[in-house]
């Protein structure tokens, strides 16, 4: 016998910090999570500024700029070790706290009680815990730039010896002790979420809302907060084993013989190589946890501007799961010059190419939706649209570095650097934009503006276009990552120069971005005032009344009858049929 | 016939408004909350693995700790997750007095395992052992022994401090079956996690 989910009767809080800050509501934890999660882009894409002003011009002197970072940037010119903090808390923030937060926990909190029928998620005081253990963390992440040292050098990635010899780079010092602390309560932040979503999705569904009437934006949340769950404690043990290293003398990490000046280091017994291993068990399947939502939000945009269901809805789902399993076994493939033996290095590059498989037969669903549509070139749908050439590209890429033997060449060159911002950075960047567009009607109440919308989607498209795929070619041509200047290198003259014109396109992208950051508050409260259903979709979350008040259904929570794409049902009275539509007056497809 | 009716029934525990699996929210997120913690243990314990399998030699641990101590243990431990499985029977059929005995017998179990570790722990600092070196030639053995067993520790001692609030809550009649049910499972847990340590760390 099954057993009924249990009702939530939450009564609305009345007291401005219950309701606002304190909430437990999931569409304000919802917001709040959007919210730090941009204000943390917007940080993030400061510092890729500061990055592109150096690697286009690394022999200008910035004199402004000495002014704002004194140490860093003194006399004008960028400290190496200053360049490196840059590069490691760009990726930090961008991966952890703006994609993370803003796919998953933002746009996930939002919608996901909202699109399966539920008042809310199943544990709404743990949601809220989750959020107001994240900002803690992002106070931390930011407030280690002015510890002595600067922040964290060792990149996103956190390889030791960089990050567990305190006194390898002044950023090894307190700046990596507060990268991991705020990598703590972010992990634990995302673990407490990561519960509330599997447990939510599986147990709060409304009547009729079956597995396979899910909409695949659901389906991508639920397999991307399975694989959070599943990797991060790992890496959670592996951040416990680092801070041993870096405080308690243990040396799980660190090999005898280590120099440093002139002096032996007492270590002896570890290997980097134990946390290139346990960071990469995660590392790889995180970036499916930013992945696999965004690309379930482009799946979910089309419909509405297709007028047509989505196409290969099961086939998808048993591609996402094939990729969630998969991801968990091809960690190798960051490590192929680590030192490895050739046959496991073999089987993690089968591994990989294996990933494409199901990738692939995703890419085309996302396709073959568009055959015969009636399409609405809607902004939301400009964004979706771009996300599916996004991954396209990024996807060409990835084969390439999958395969052991072209991965040698191109390991850390920026064929590698411009492959990642394809897939974890453009693909899931249209895909939060393209939310944000899509669902402001839903959250805010008004329409955001769509000439400036579009105006903003090609400035990005292109000027992404324009930086990243250039760096495949400067990867081509042998350029290293994570240098901070490259005017030494004879071999890279031919190419040297292309970093100018990249950064001009970066400044672009980044200018892009405030026109959105201007339409987002200008629509706040000048939009124009949006319908319950502006753009005539299907899903339930158009249902609810709009903004959605507290427990989000007003007397009875709705049953569903049918799947989330009836769009154009042939005798349908309208060209969708909400799932909420019985089948007395609308047939079921499915 | 019988097949039809079990194909309807995975139909109908699927399709909405029902939990699939026939628990309670709290239950459902308990076990997902267990096999995340478990990983965090399979991701200490590979640590360890990777690190022996990298050292030349490793010290011979009938030398450094008394098997028949550890045993003892071991045995305390495993007793008490007997007790812990009687009160959560008990808490089922309503006798909430036989409960929160039970509970008590369990805590009790978990407090002399934390003595127990307590006196090893003592024991092996008095010896040398440090976090960062040992007097047996392999300095990353006695880290591995303090983080893991550490780790362990202070996951018994959470769960002396749950058992705690149950045996309270259970004395003011205000306990539910399912609230010393999911504080078993928690229990349970981490008297598994110790058996994989005793036998990873200690026997092989």
């Amino acid at each position: 016998m099954a057993g009924k989910p249990s009702v939530h009767t939450h009564a609305e809080p009345t007291s401005f910090w219950r309701r606002y800050i304190f909430s437990t509501d999931h569409k304000v934890i919802g917001i709040q999570y959007y919210l730090t999660a941009m204000g943390m882009a917007l940080v993030g894409g400061a510092l890729a500024m500061l990055i592109r002003l150096q690697l286009g011009w690394p022999d200008e002197k910035w004199p402004l700029l000495a002014k704002i970072f004194p140490r860093g940037m003194s006399g004008g010119v960028m400290n190496p070790d200053f360049y490196l903090a840059l590069i490691t808390m760009h990726g930090t923030l961008m991966i952890f706290f703006f994609v993370s937060l803003g796919l998953v926990s933002g746009f996930g909190n939002y919608l996901l009680p909202l699109q399966i029928g539920a008042r809310d998620m199943a544990f709404p005081f743990l949601n809220m815990l989750s959020y107001w253990t994240v900002v803690p963390a992002c106070v931390i992440m930011l407030a280690s730039f002015f510890v002595e040292g600067g922040a964290a050098a060792s990149g996103w990635t956190a390889y030791p010896p960089l990050s567990a010899v305190e006194q390898a780079v002044p950023g090894s010092g307190l700046g990596q002790t507060l990268w991991i602390l705020g990598m703590a309560l972010f992990i634990a932040s995302f673990t407490m979420g990561g519960l509330n979503f599997v447990t939510t999705i599986l147990n709060e569904r409304t009547r009729g809302m079956s597995m396979m009437r899910l909409p695949l934006f659901i389906w991508t949340l639920l397999i991307a907060s399975i694989l959070g769950l599943l990797a991060f404690p790992p890496l959670t043990a592996a951040a416990i084993l680092l801070l041993f290293d870096r405080h308690g003398g243990t040396s799980f990490f660190l090999p005898s013989g280590l120099y440093f000046g002139e002096r032996v280091l007492p270590h002896s017994g570890g290997s980097p190589l134990l946390w290139q291993h346990l960071f990469w068990f995660l590392g790889h399947p995180e970036v499916y946890v930013l992945i696999l939502p965004a690309l379930g939000i482009a799946l979910d945009l089309l419909p509405p501007f297709t007028r047509k269901p989505i196409f290969g809805y099961r086939l998808t789902v048993y591609s996402l799961f094939a990729i969630g399993v998969l991801s968990m076994i091809v960690w190798g493939h960051h490590m192929f010059v680590s030192g490895m033996n050739p046959y496991v290095g073999e089987f993690f590059a089968i591994g990989t190419l294996a990933i494409t498989i199901p990738s692939a037969i995703i890419g085309f669903n996302l396709i073959a939706s568009l055959w015969g549509a009636r399409l609405q070139l809607r902004t939301p749908a400009l964004f979706a649209l771009g996300s599916i050439a996004f991954f396209g590209t990024g996807g060409l890429g990835g084969v390439f570095l999958g395969n052991a033997t072209s991965d040698i060449q191109l390991h850390d060159t920026y064929f590698v650097v411009g492959h990642f911002h394809f897939m974890i950075g453009g693909v899931t960047l249209l895909a939060i934009l393209g939310g944000t567009y899509y669902w402001f009607p839903k959250m805010f109440g008004r329409m955001m503006n769509e000439r400036l919308g579009k105006i903003h989607f090609w400035l990005t498209f292109i000027a992404f276009y324009a930086v990243f795929l250039t760096q495949h070619f400067l990867g081509f041509g042998g350029m290293p990552r994570r240098y901070y200047a490259f005017s030494k290198f004879e071999f890279l003259a031919p190419i040297r120069d292309m970093n100018a014109f990249i950064s001009v396109a970066a400044f672009v992208l980044g200018a892009a971005q405030l026109l959105f950051l201007f339409n987002f508050f200008w629509s706040l409260f000048r939009g124009a005032r949006a319908e319950q259903n502006p753009w005539r979709a299907a899903t339930l979350e158009w249902v609810a009344p709009t903004p959605p008040p507290h427990g989000n259904w007003g007397e009875t929570v709705p049953e569903v009858h049918r799947w989330p794409y009836d769009y154009s049902v042939p005798g349908a009275p309208e060209d969708f049929t909400p799932q909420t539509v019985p089948p007395t007056v609308v047939e079921v497809t499915r | 016939m019988s097949r039809t009716s079990k194909d309807l029934s995975i139909e109908s525990v699927w399709r909405g408004g029902v939990s699939p699996f026939a628990v309670s929210w709290r239950k459902l997120m308990l076990w997902l909350f267990i096999i995340t913690d478990g990983l965090l243990f399979a991701g200490l314990l590979a640590g360890y693995g990777f690190v022996r399998l990298a050292s030349p030699q490793w010290p011979n641990r009938a030398e450094i700790f008394h098997l028949d101590f550890i045993a003892l243990m071991t045995f305390i431990l495993i007793t008490s997750s007997a007790t812990m499985a009687t009160a959560v029977g008990a808490a089922r059929q309503g006798r909430v007095q036989t409960a929160f005995r039970f509970v008590l017998l369990t805590i009790l179990g978990g407090l002399g395992f934390l003595s127990c570790q307590a006196y090893e722990w003592s024991k092996l600092i008095s010896e040398g052992a440090r976090l960062s070196s040992n007097p047996w030639g392999v300095p990353l053995f006695s880290a591995a022994f303090f983080i893991i067993t550490g780790f362990h520790g202070s996951h018994v001692l959470t769960g002396v401090i749950v058992l705690s609030v149950v045996a309270w809550r259970a004395l003011r009649q205000r306990v539910s079956p399912e609230g010393v049910e999911l504080a078993g499972l928690y229990w349970h847990f981490v008297d598994l996690v110790w058996v994989f340590i005793f036998t990873l760390f200690y026997l092989i």
